[in-house]
């Protein structure tokens, strides 16, 4: 007996929005997130926020509200607090909430469990004071907290976007460090007219741009070499830019080099993957309702490839509207009429992408850093020790994870797979997408061995 | 500890709640979690790996890259998913079973 | 004539073999899959054990002890030849029982087979208070253990790496990313096609590819009658320590982690782990270690043991095509200091060489 008719993980824009959807219909709908209230990693904490901070954050943040508000429906449970750790391609779901483990069963599953942020292996990536342009957001949204001492590197729209931030909470950072070189121009107009809707997006750039720069944020671009010193926390950050080297003493570095979908589940339920060339990712091969292989399970939002938070909620609407046509709470007619003025919208939105990623491409340095550098963070394994494996005949990722233990860390690959796979390209001279990723195992987190032994079946006596 | 910060509060708490790590008692906001309020405390690293020892704190703030875990009575938690509980005792984890290198 | 030997099967079996050959001074090749083949050696669960193996078998028991016994040589010598320690710890090993009649059952079966073995087989029945000396983190629902001194553990996969290293600093090659798909007597040998194609030829070829060898066994006159049986594992964070020796079912390795396995299921060609099996093992493991309750999983997994009919390895020289032998079983870990040292001298007949007709295939019935 099934609890729900859709289970839905993750209640971001793509998760809450298919989940009202999906209700509307009159489905039985139990949403799961790990957070403690609804949003995602974009409106984290908007249904709690202050003025002040909705101010500091911008309107596109206070836009959230309205769909956090969407779970608000007889027919949907939303369980905060609940961390997924196994699902099954039968549909069964394994979660804990408050330390203890249950199991749901839904009819149909939607997973929408969004992006991480792309790893950014630069020598002193891991020391404390060092961490995401994300976290900072986070850190600002749920706590009013801002760093100290700043400085933001790397590539893509997020740096202007918390820099604005930064400068409109009266405290802005003290530099920003782009990684792009000014020729990501050139090949961003390659794109042409397809690119052409991409201009709001740029036009609210072009904003960002000019706040930091009324702000006197010192701006350096096409910067090498970034390098964060310190011995037990985070001290300086170096790098090359202009033909010349440059040291900014600080006391905390917030890094991006874009985001990429979060494939834990999809990859633990073994579903087909392709490697994304222009996003420099895995993604899993879904239809045009965010279908997958196994008839019962969707995908929607950026965990399907990165589209931004306006295409995940209209992925997230289409993919219910097939989940409950499945389940015969609406006829083929009425999921097509429904469908179609959002997949209208959907390509609007998508179109701007392909100019984003080529005009805020990953740098070059941080896909295949230096030997010396860490690539996995939970077992300290360098870049020059899987070259080196690399040499010792490994072909994919699944061998070196054996011989090396990258990927063996509680953070399970996250925030290395995508450099081994890298590395493990340009070292054996094969595109990515034929290195494959690493077999992703569950727990999809780390649970406690009282969690998972509430869930055996019960004992036979002899 | 808080001149050590690296984080600052843009206003000062309106409720606080107090907890301890490595035995000293930490003031934190109502409903933030563990990793911020010890990022607000400049509270150090909140782990040492296993590997090698060296010192960790928050990167990812969202779950995903567990190097902000920290000791909860006797358990790993990831101090950016847990809510800071009044008199918690939070310890640095530093577990070294295993700490070296082959 | 590029090579002496074709060792078809890069996992620790084939690797060891070659190891060994390579010692004596042979060339050899060895063939290895790509990444996503089927490796019992990346999944296994490090144990170097002996007790309960050859329980009705004392050939095997006898085998599986020498190959104990020339262990810590074995670790040494790799050691001195790579810089690498492969954390080599035999202090003995704990069968942990539950209740009083199943640790008496298992107790008399031991005796039955030192019985049979000479009277000489280091084992020890440990009650309840005894096993708590020895290991004082166990729960009250342990009845007791016995502790077998021949026991052991060692990191597995720094074994399969090192053996990978010291093939090819020995001289030998190691091709990856190539499955053989057929193999057939030639002149000179025998001769190997390649899924991609090409040809290899060798004066002999040693068959140790795994569950591979069931398909290509029979072009070289074997009947390699292997099937997969799937055993999960889970593996926790990393930990303090929490016990002092290994035992079948739990061991806490040098990393710090405790691994967490000893299922068995006949389920074909399928290594996804079970909800069902992971959380029973969990339970169990809780139950032998309380403290464990709050300890993370950090990764499950299943792998597929190489198993024949009768539990026992495989050694057999083709009697139709000469230069082809078989080597194939599921204790690749406990035997790989067997297979580098013994099966070498067995393959190329020199003195010293094991008697391993109790391991040949007429023991399988037609």
């Amino acid at each position: 007996m099934a609890d729900a008719d859709l289970v839905v993980i993750g209640a971001g824009p793509a998760g809450t929005a298919a989940a009202r959807t999906a209700a509307d219909a009159g489905a039985r709908v139990i949403v799961l997130d790990e957070q403690p209230a609804a949003g995602g990693q974009i409106y984290r904490a908007v249904g709690q926020t202050t003025e002040a901070l909705a101010a500091i954050l911008g309107p596109d943040y206070r836009a959230g509200r309205d769909l956090v508000a969407a779970l608000d429906h007889t027919n949907i449970r939303h369980l905060p607090g609940a961390t997924v750790w196994r699902v099954d391609p039968d549909g069964t779901v394994c979660v804990s909430v408050a330390g203890r483990g249950r199991k749901l069963a839904g009819r149909r599953l939607l997973l929408a469990t969004g992006a991480l942020e792309r790893p950014v292996p630069i020598p002193g990536w891991t020391l404390p004071g060092v961490m995401t342009a994300g976290a900072a957001q986070i850190l600002l949204k749920t706590a009013a907290m801002v760093p100290r001492a700043t400085v933001l590197a790397g590539s893509g729209p997020l740096l202007y976007l918390l820099a604005q931030q930064l400068v409109r909470a009266g405290r802005p950072p003290l530099a920003l460090v782009e990684t792009r070189l000014p020729s990501a121009w050139r090949a961003a107009w390659r794109h042409g007219p397809g690119a052409f809707r991409g201009w709001r997006t740029l036009a609210r750039g072009a904003g960002m741009l000019a706040a930091i720069r009324r702000a006197g944020i010192p701006r350096y671009r096409g910067a090498t070499g970034l390098a964060v010193e310190g011995a037990a926390q985070a001290e300086a950050l170096r790098f090359t830019a202009g033909g010349r080297e440059h040291r900014i003493p600080c006391r905390t570095v917030l890094l991006h080099q874009g985001v990429v979908p979060n494939i834990q589940i999809t990859g633990a339920l073994r579903l087909p993957h392709l490697w994304d060339a222009a996003q420099r990712c895995f993604r899993p091969v879904v239809d045009e309702w965010g279908g997958t292989a196994l008839e019962m399970v969707f995908v929607a939002g950026d965990g399907a490839g990165i589209a931004g938070a306006g295409a995940a909620a209209l992925a997230g609407r289409i993919a219910a509207l097939q989940a409950v046509h499945g389940l015969g709470l609406i006829d083929a007619g009425a999921r097509d009429a429904a469908a179609a003025p959002l997949r209208r919208a959907l390509a609007r939105e998508r179109a701007a992408r392909p100019l984003l990623d080529a005009l805020y491409p990953p740098s070059p340095e941080v896909l295949r850093p230096d030997d010396a550098t860490i690539v996995c963070r939970c077992e300290e394994v360098t870049a020059g020790e899987i070259r080196a494996l690399a040499g010792l005949g490994c072909l994919g990722p699944n061998q070196l994870k054996a011989f090396s233990r990258a990927g063996m860390g509680p953070c399970q690959g996250r925030y290395c797979g995508l450099t081994v796979t890298e590395l493990l390209a340009e070292a054996t001279g094969r595109p990515p997408g034929e290195v494959g990723y690493y077999r992703l195992r569950t727990p999809l987190k780390p649970v406690t061995l009282g969690e998972l032994a509430d869930l055996a079946p019960p004992e036979v006596r002899a | 500890m808080s001149s050590a910060s690296p984080f600052e509060r843009l206003s000062p708490p309106a409720d606080t709640v107090t907890f301890t790590f490595e035995g000293e008692t930490i003031a934190a906001a109502a409903g933030d979690t563990l990793a911020a309020a010890l990022l607000a405390a400049g509270a150090g690293p909140l782990r040492r790996t296993p590997a090698t020892g060296a010192p960790r704190g928050p990167w990812c703030m969202m779950g995903a890259c567990y190097d902000c875990l920290v000791e909860v009575d006797g358990a790993s938690v990831q101090a950016c998913m847990t809510p800071v509980r009044k008199g918690m005792a939070v310890r640095r984890l530093d577990r070294v079973a295993g700490r070296h290198r082959g | 004539m590029e090579s002496d030997y074709a060792i078809v099967g890069g996992g620790v079996v084939g690797l060891a073999v070659a190891y060994g050959l390579l010692g004596l001074g042979r060339r050899v090749t060895v063939l290895d899959e790509g990444d996503g083949a089927w490796r019992a050696s990346r999944g296994n669960f490090g144990l170097i054990w002996v007790q309960g193996k050859g329980l009705d078998a004392p050939a095997y028991a006898r085998w599986t002890r020498r190959s104990a016994a020339a262990w810590k040589d074995f670790a040494a010598e790799l050691r001195e030849e790579s810089g690498c320690d492969l954390a080599l710890r035999q202090e003995g090993g704990l069968d942990f029982h539950l209740d009083e009649a199943s640790l008496a059952a298992r107790a008399a079966r031991l005796a039955a087979l030192r019985e049979a073995l000479g009277g000489e087989y280091p084992f020890e029945v440990l009650g309840s208070s005894a096993l708590r000396r020895e290991e004082p983190e166990v729960g009250p629902r342990v009845a007791g253990a016995i502790l077998h001194a021949e026991d052991g553990h060692v990191n597995p996969l720094r074994l399969l790496r090192t053996l990978a290293f010291l093939v090819r600093a020995r001289g030998g090659t190691v091709r990856t990313g190539v499955t053989v798909a057929a193999a057939a007597p030639s002149a000179g040998g025998v001769r190997l096609k390649t899924a991609a194609g090409e040809t290899v030829e060798a004066g002999r070829v040693v068959l140790c590819a795994g569950l591979g060898a069931a398909r290509l066994g029979p072009m070289l006159g074997f009947r390699a009658p292997v099937r997969p049986q799937r055993g999960q594992v889970m593996i926790t964070e990393r930990l303090a320590r929490l016990m002092r020796r290994p035992s079948a079912i739990l061991r806490q390795v040098d990393e710090g982690g405790v691994q967490i396995g000893d299922s068995s299921e006949e389920v074909g060609f399928d290594d996804r782990d079970t909800l069902a099996v992971t959380a029973a093992n969990a339970r169990r493991a809780v139950r032998i270690f309380p403290a464990l309750e709050r300890a993370r999983v950090v990764r499950s997994w299943a792998a597929l043991r190489v198993m024949s009919p009768d539990g026992l390895p495989i050694y057999q020289r083709s009697t139709t095509v000469p230069g082809a032998w078989l080597v194939t079983c599921h204790s690749g870990i406990t035997l790989a200091a067997a297979h580098a040292r013994l099966i070498p001298l067995w393959l190329e007949g020199r003195d010293g060489a094991p008697d391993l007709e109790a391991f040949g295939e007429q023991r399988f019935p037609l």
